[in-house]
């Protein structure tokens, strides 16, 4: 359902679009053999392609087409056959070329869709207009000095995919689910690792509002949106703007704004509003990219199952509810984890110590799955002790957090600690007898009609056999020596 | 089509030349006489015939994904005006 702005003058909806600039993973740079790796010495991975130095020839990497292509296979798009490298000229410190090597006119891929999860539980296809590959620019550091800037062009010439949606978005929530369902398409794929922090996605997001009903408003582009949150923010605050410059009688220019996390507010960027002729013309360095039938079939065998679809497999297959099933999809990692210790088992019981034993730890202690002390083998080795009856499932509690703090199996610890559940008659036959020896007053209470009792008697045996009495075998037990 | 000051000026600002007003009396003409020489190429009959980005008829040659170059940082900075630390020094520009 679609969020609408209560204005003095009646209700505005809010139309949003999003451009997405998503790193793509691949070991070296989209027209160059540098390294694309993160966080290293400054210039030291760049080569002279990339500091644009005259003569220097660009060279398609051919992996990053295919994770474009893998990508807007992930999205249910169009590949297009026939594409074509085109040069965005502008001039920026960080831009040693003077132009961005781009595609306009003729991207890799074409129209596409994703669907998105409202938190009301209902689903809204988003459309996606298109994916182009491009070329990252360097980064500038602007507190190093102070009327200086310093420029490292590592980044320069990285390859990203902009994603570009259909202003099909209605408000901050759609637009953060559809960010969060994208970023998860492209992790499972593999094509972008997601990180927002590293810069490795950002978002620039469009925004206008109108009269729900009437013809599109005029939009602004927000810039510098990195993070889940600040996209939230930021439509949250320019939406209001707007809303309260039209209700005032004024008119919205369509221009770039900075989001500003520091104030919360959107600012315009009057500098780049000249400099919006990009003299857009095909790259001469660069043949247009032609992409065959049979390599699009080959890179789609590769796909992974998406997540909307290991969703419904989880819900069908294993009987999981909708929420253990989308907090399990979440990541592949933990999907994957989640079926190793499933397979062979009783899957919901799967489910709820992955979700909450492990995972609930590990979010306590800020850890990730991948630095979890368990593994997924080792967490199914206690569930084997479970359903075998060993341990009860009390005990494996105990088990899991000792597991937890050392690595140990959990067979290893139950042995080691003498945790073995006493499922022998006789010896807890014996203890019963105890018990109804040592009380004799209780036992008259209850056969006087205090059944109450009964947990006290329960409670009793479980304590001398430091509770690896088998339950039932106690409850049964006692209910014949009670009569 | 005839290139007026103002398109010079424009065009100057575009491509970061500077240009006093002398140059762009001299300019103006020079660039009206070459858009009015390229302009003879619209006589020519064009339908049917879609925009040309290359002249031969091949495919590019595609790169491997490994890493073959970078660790030149010296080489890179080599005709910097000013540097730092290997990071190249320009005046700040900040938004």
């Amino acid at each position: 359902m679609a969020e609408l702005i209560k204005g003095e003058t009646g209700d505005w909806e809010i139309v949003i679009g999003m451009e997405v600039h998503a790193q793509v993973v691949a070991n070296s740079k989209l027209f160059s053999g540098a390294s694309t790796e993160f966080g290293a010495a400054p210039n030291s991975q760049v080569s002279l392609v990339d500091a644009a130095m005259p003569g220097m020839l660009p060279v398609l990497n051919e992996y990053c087409v295919e994770q474009a292509v893998r990508t807007g296979l992930g999205l249910n798009a169009e590949i297009m056959h026939h594409s074509v490298f085109e040069r965005k000229n502008y001039f920026y410190p960080d831009l040693p070329q003077g132009y961005q090597i781009s595609q306009y006119q003729h991207p890799i891929v074409g129209k596409g869709v994703i669907e998105i999860d409202l938190p009301d539980g209902t689903i809204k296809e988003i459309g996606i207009t298109r994916l182009h590959l491009e070329q990252d620019a360097g980064k500038s550091l602007h507190d190093q000095h102070p009327r200086k800037s310093f420029v490292d062009l590592n980044r320069s010439g990285c390859a990203l995919m902009e994603i570009v949606s259909e202003p099909d978005i209605r408000g901050p929530e759609e637009a953060t689910a559809y960010l969060s369902k994208l970023r998860m398409i492209l992790r499972y794929l593999g094509t972008c690792n997601g990180n927002m922090e590293e810069g490795s996605m950002r978002a620039d997001v469009n925004v206008s509002v109108r009269r729900p009903g009437e013809p599109l408003g005029t939009r602004c582009e927000i810039k510098n949106v990195n993070s889940v949150k600040a996209v939230q923010m930021a439509i949250d605050y320019e939406a209001r703007r707007q809303v309260e410059i039209i209700e005032d009688g004024g008119k919205i220019d369509q221009e770039t704004r900075l989001w500003d996390p520091a104030k919360g507010v959107t600012r315009s960027m009057r500098s780049k509003e000249e400099a919006h002729d990009y003299r857009y013309f095909p790259d001469p360095d660069l043949l247009p990219l032609d992409i065959k039938s049979e390599w699009i079939e080959e890179i789609r065998e590769t796909l992974p199952e998406l997540p909307d679809e290991k969703k419904k497999r989880f819900m069908a297959d294993y009987g999981l509810s909708l929420y253990d099933a989308t907090v399990l999809i979440a990541e592949r990692a933990r999907a994957d984890f989640f079926e190793t210790v499933a397979t062979g088992r009783d899957a919901k019981l799967a489910a709820n110590w992955v979700i909450n034993e492990l995972l609930g730890i590990l979010n306590k202690d800020g850890k990730t799955l991948a630095e979890s002390p368990v593994s997924a083998a080792q967490l199914g080795g206690l569930l084997d002790l479970i359903l075998d009856d060993t341990i009860s499932g009390k005990i494996a509690k105990d088990v899991f957090a000792e597991m937890y703090a050392s690595g140990k199996d959990a067979a290893d610890i139950v042995e080691e600690k003498g945790l073995k559940q006493v499922t022998d008659t006789g010896a807890i036959e014996k203890i019963v007898d105890e018990v109804i020896a040592e009380n004799p007053d209780n036992v008259a209470a209850y056969k006087g009609g205090k059944d109450k009792l009964f947990g006290f008697f329960v409670g009793q045996v479980m304590k001398k056999t430091q509770g690896k009495a088998n339950p039932a075998a106690v409850n049964a037990l006692l209910k014949t020596k009670l009569g | 089509m005839s290139i007026d000051k103002a398109t010079v000026y424009k065009i100057a600002q575009l491509a970061r030349i500077r240009v006093t007003e002398e140059d762009v009396e001299r300019l103006a003409p020079q660039l009206s006489n070459i858009m009015q020489f390229v302009e003879q190429l619209e006589e020519v009959n064009t339908d049917n015939v879609g925009p040309l980005a290359n002249v031969v008829d091949i495919t590019p040659r595609l790169r491997a994904d490994v890493v073959s170059d970078g660790g030149i940082p010296g080489a890179v900075l080599a005709n910097a005006p000013e540097e730092q630390e290997h990071y190249f020094v320009v005046p700040k520009v900040v938004e």
